[in-house]
């Protein structure tokens, strides 16, 4: 396999070879990037160097890690965590040579980029993984601009430390006008082996919630709540799988005890560039005191819209800007979304500011909103960002569309079910409301009974806060879509899972039940996907080589995206032109839950004649 | 700048309509963000052309097919490409074969397959390893299980037993069972049971373990001896967590039989009934120490059997012990 990897590498790369080293130093000063000085021993230097260039040498190897008193073992590349920043041009071409000298079978998956399938990095789809001891050489020449990442698609890697940062710029000027800018990437860091974290989580459910309900807890439910909940073996606490202390929150590679600094001069817009390479955490990020401006989202340039938080699941990238105006240090602070940890920098304009982060917040509970009981709890869900909706629907009526965005449309939609019934029959698993695509068996414990369109809510827990929080219904793409084509075909798909044995699947079906039979679209196909998750988690849905459009009542302007987050007990849909022909991975981005099978192939065919 | 945004916003949505009918007449002035340095003549250029949304698939014919489309105006959708083949193929997706050899990726893909959702996972669990003080001579218990096997077929085993100290060991048994998922919360488990103690019976073994609602976790299996006998035993128990590390647990069992087995000691109906209360304490999940109280009493025939063998047909053992798994 080494010998097919090298003389495939050298035939398409002739022409290609004008091998420059490409490392260059950043632009910014190194305190600015959080390098520490003095690690050694061993242990990894926490990210992060710059490649840029036509060539650029990636080397996958192992090494420990350590942040605020734990260490463990990790994977670095060009020997950080996490590893080098790979700046790229649109347009100009590079070579991208992944080096693997660990010796187990690795890959670099480009997160969010356009490039032929066979690049892509998922072994087992799109190539044969990277042996022990061989390269894998990707040519690669943008055709798009943005933030990205990268990350390795082989095993548990990615929790290890295997994973960067990607920013190509723009052929032309930037639409973003920013004075200084910096990576900020969140992710996770645990002395557990991840093959452990597994086990656990198969062998015992619950097992890294340190915030369950007890008879001693003061979550606001009342007895007759927790009796419901035990009734459907169900924890209103599951919000994340795996959590702190289990893990240590990074900026950038820094725990909250290694002081990240980043570094401003007063009234300068800062670009903020918010990746979430994390295995398992969504992450609640603000600066308190600094209205953040989102600019892009996965990489696509959106309207500017002003929050204060907003909640990025992962894989996800969000652009913002911030424009602190005087001398000062503001607290960067990306609560895990169960609330159990923080990861923390400084945006100071001075080395050596302190700011004062805020406390954990209390944990959120989830609803009969995340089981699929859309439209029993209108209060706290899904009914503020009603209006964008309307304006959508209004849009589309006056362009008399055959075929209307509806999808997020009727937050207060039908189902009277005696709501709040707490304690009589409600059937949390009526299987005769799934269409026969789902395979029924024990790996689906929950059917949403009526799941809604959820692209309107915030995030678990950010739907009550006293001020403004993003919501997908608030992006619009900057670039119109004249040529918006109306769906020729829909598919739904059900996300199925089973949290008590940790089963997770598409349509009731574990990838490695289903690998063979891929999902198939034609080529240049225009087909809308209506995602609805029977499930009381949150999955961050993630296609490869493509960008889908998100359905979110914003007609011309919807939002190109790479990763979708679907919210517990509900739908999102996406829309999507199939024109990247060949076999592409298609899953939920929360590694253990790719893992436990939640997975596709998506094939899209050849054009004729090719 | 709040404000700006918003009125921004406010009023592309109001004037997307006209968008929709007129692209020559787009309103630049929402190009013209302030949070984008794009100069308005450049942000025309970029809208005027439709290209640039497509620009990035150029190489492309058909993409060029859509262009046209686009170009004769959008009232009617744009018609499906003529040229779009649907994959009509079976069989697993295979576009990589072609580049990288059909070999090289077979390996990969079942490797692929394999690691996500067919993992095999080894549990080992002992529920109950105590020390049991009563009247008398003081007693222990052990009740471990454990398995190995993937999401839905698994090897189960159990062993549990009793004795006094200084005597031999009085019960003790261990189950070999194959263990399905049948519904989200429960295995079916089927196999054989070898007593180790007393006549050494073995027994044919079919049972449901599982969660039941309310979170109960719940053992129940019916034994058919080699002897023809049919006994059955039930067994839920249940966490009542008072802090995150402190746990009560509530325990019930019961034992009965279909028929008198006179040299078990067992007579028909209920034979036997455990109520215990344990309170735990999980230094971590994996270890939890306790102590706790369990009565135990003999019912029916059972209980005569008792009384004849001169044994109480009521027990409290007050118990010390450790939970622990792996």
């Amino acid at each position: 396999m080494q010998k097919t990897n090298m003389k495939f590498s050298r035939r398409s790369m002739i022409g290609s070879l004008a091998a420059l080293s490409g490392v260059a130093a950043l632009p910014m000063p190194g305190w600015a990037m959080g390098k520490m000085t003095g690690h050694g021993g061993g242990l990894v230097r926490k990210g992060m160097d710059e490649l840029s260039g036509a060539k650029i040498d990636l080397h996958i190897a192992g090494g420990r890690f350590a942040t605020g008193g734990r260490s463990g073992d990790a994977i670095a590349v060009n020997g950080t965590v996490p590893g080098p920043l790979i700046r790229l041009k649109e347009g100009e071409p590079t070579l991208l040579s992944v080096h693997n000298m660990l010796d187990v079978d690795s890959s670099v998956h480009w997160h969010g980029l356009l490039l032929p399938f066979q690049f892509d990095g998922v072994p087992g789809i799109s190539f044969p993984g990277i042996r022990p001891g061989a390269r894998f050489d990707v040519p690669l020449t943008p055709r798009q601009s943005g933030t990205y990442w990268w990350h390795s698609h082989s095993g548990l890697q990615e929790q290890a430390g295997h994973y960067g940062p990607i920013i190509i710029d723009p052929a032309g000027p930037d639409p973003v006008s920013y004075d200084r800018e910096h990576i900020v990437l969140l992710s996770e860091f645990t002395p557990m082996h991840p093959h452990n974290i597994m086990k656990k989580l198969k062998v015992s459910e619950g097992y890294f919630n340190r915030q369950k309900t007890s008879a001693t807890d003061d979550y606001p439910l009342s007895a007759e709540e927790r009796l419901m909940w035990g009734r459907m073996r169900m924890m209103p606490t599951d919000i994340a799988d795996v959590s702190a202390p289990t893990y240590t929150y990074l900026v950038n590679g820094h725990g909250p005890e290694d002081g990240l600094e980043l570094a401003y001069r007063p009234g300068e817009r800062v670009r903020l560039r918010i990746i979430n390479g994390s295995a398992m955490t969504f992450f609640n990020v603000r600066l308190p005191g600094l209205p953040m401006t989102v600019v892009q989202a996965d990489g696509q340039n959106v309207r500017p819209v002003e929050v204060d938080e907003l909640q990025i699941g992962v894989a996800e990238t969000y652009d913002v800007i911030v424009t602190p105006k005087s001398d000062g240090a503001f607290a960067l602070a990306a609560e895990s979304m169960d609330r159990s940890g923080m990861a923390q920098a400084v945006l100071t304009s001075q080395p050596g500011h302190k700011a004062s982060f805020p406390a954990l917040r209390d944990p959120p509970l989830l609803t009969m909103v995340d089981m699929g009981h859309g439209g029993m709890d209108h209060g706290s869900h899904g009914t503020n960002t009603a209006t964008a909706v309307d304006d959508g629907q209004m849009d589309h009526a006056a362009m008399g569309h055959a075929m209307p965005d509806a999808a997020p449309a009727d937050a207060a939609g039908g189902h009277d079910m005696g709501a709040m019934d707490m304690s009589g029959g409600m059937n949390m698993r009526d299987t005769s409301l799934l269409p026969d695509s789902v395979k029924v068996g024990p790996g689906i414990d929950m059917v949403a009974m009526n799941p809604q369109d959820r692209t309107g809510y915030p995030g678990l827990g950010l739907d009550d806060v006293p001020h403004r929080v993003l919501n997908y219904r608030m992006l619009q793409s900057i670039d119109m879509d004249h040529h918006k084509r109306e769906p020729e075909r829909e598919m739904v798909l059900h996300l199925t899972g089973n949290m008590e044995r940790y089963m997770w699947s598409f349509d009731g079906r574990k990838f490695s039940a289903v690998g063979d039979d891929p999902i198939r679209f034609g080529h240049d196909e225009r087909v809308r996907v209506k995602l609805v998750n029977d499930t009381m988690m949150a999955h961050p849905i993630h296609l490869h080589g493509m960008f889908f459009e998100l359905v979110n009542g914003q007609g011309h302007h919807q939002p190109k995206k790479h990763t979708v987050i679907v919210q517990p007990g509900s739908s999102a849909t996406f829309d999507v032109t199939t024109d990247e022909p060949g076999d592409w991975a298609f899953h939920c981005h929360l590694l253990y839950h790719m893992h436990a099978g939640m997975m596709q192939t998506v094939s899209v065919a050849f054009p004729e004649g090719v | 700048m709040g404000r700006i945004l918003a009125a921004l916003l406010a009023g592309s949505t109001a004037a997307s309509p006209l968008m929709a009918q007129n692209h020559d007449q787009m309103d630049h002035s929402q190009m013209d963000h302030s949070g984008h340095q794009m100069p308005a003549e450049e942000a025309e250029a970029e809208v005027d052309h439709s290209q640039k949304d497509h620009g990035d698939e150029e190489a492309k014919p058909v993409d060029h097919k859509q262009m046209d489309h686009g170009a004769m105006g959008h009232d009617s959708p744009a018609p499906a490409p003529s040229a779009a083949i649907r994959n009509a193929g079976t069989g697993p997706p295979n576009a990589a074969d072609a580049i990288w050899g059909t070999e090289a990726m077979r390996a990969s893909r079942e490797a692929v397959y394999a690691e996500h959702g067919d993992m095999r996972m080894f549990w080992f669990q002992g529920d109950r390893l105590e020390y049991r003080a009563r009247g008398g001579e003081d007693g222990y218990l052990w009740d471990v299980q454990g398995y190995y096997g993937d999401d839905i077929n698994k090897f189960w085993f159990k062993s549990e037993g009793e004795g006094s100290f200084g005597e031999p060991v009085e019960d003790a048994e261990v189950q070999a069972l194959y263990s399905r998922a049948i519904a989200p919360f429960f295995d079916l488990q089927a196999g054989v049971r070898q007593d180790l103690t007393g006549p050494k019976r073995t027994h044919a073994v079919i049972g449901i373990q599982g969660v039941a609602p309310y979170m109960f976790e719940v053992d129940a299996a019916a034994f058919l001896s080699t002897k023809g006998d049919l006994t059955a035993r039930i067994e839920a128990e249940y966490d009542q967590r008072i802090t995150q590390r402190l746990i009560l647990q509530p325990r019930a069992e019961m034992n009965l039989s279909a028929q008198d087995i006179p040299e078990l000691g067992i007579g028909s109906g209920i034979d036997n009934l455990e109520l215990g209360l344990r309170l735990r304490y999980e230094i971590v999940p994996e270890f939890g120490p306790y102590i706790g109280v369990e009565q135990e009493w003999k019912l029916g025939g059972s209980r005569d059997f008792a009384r004849a063998a001169g044994e109480d047909a009521s027990v409290t053992n007050y118990v010390v012990g450790v939970r622990f798994w792996f």
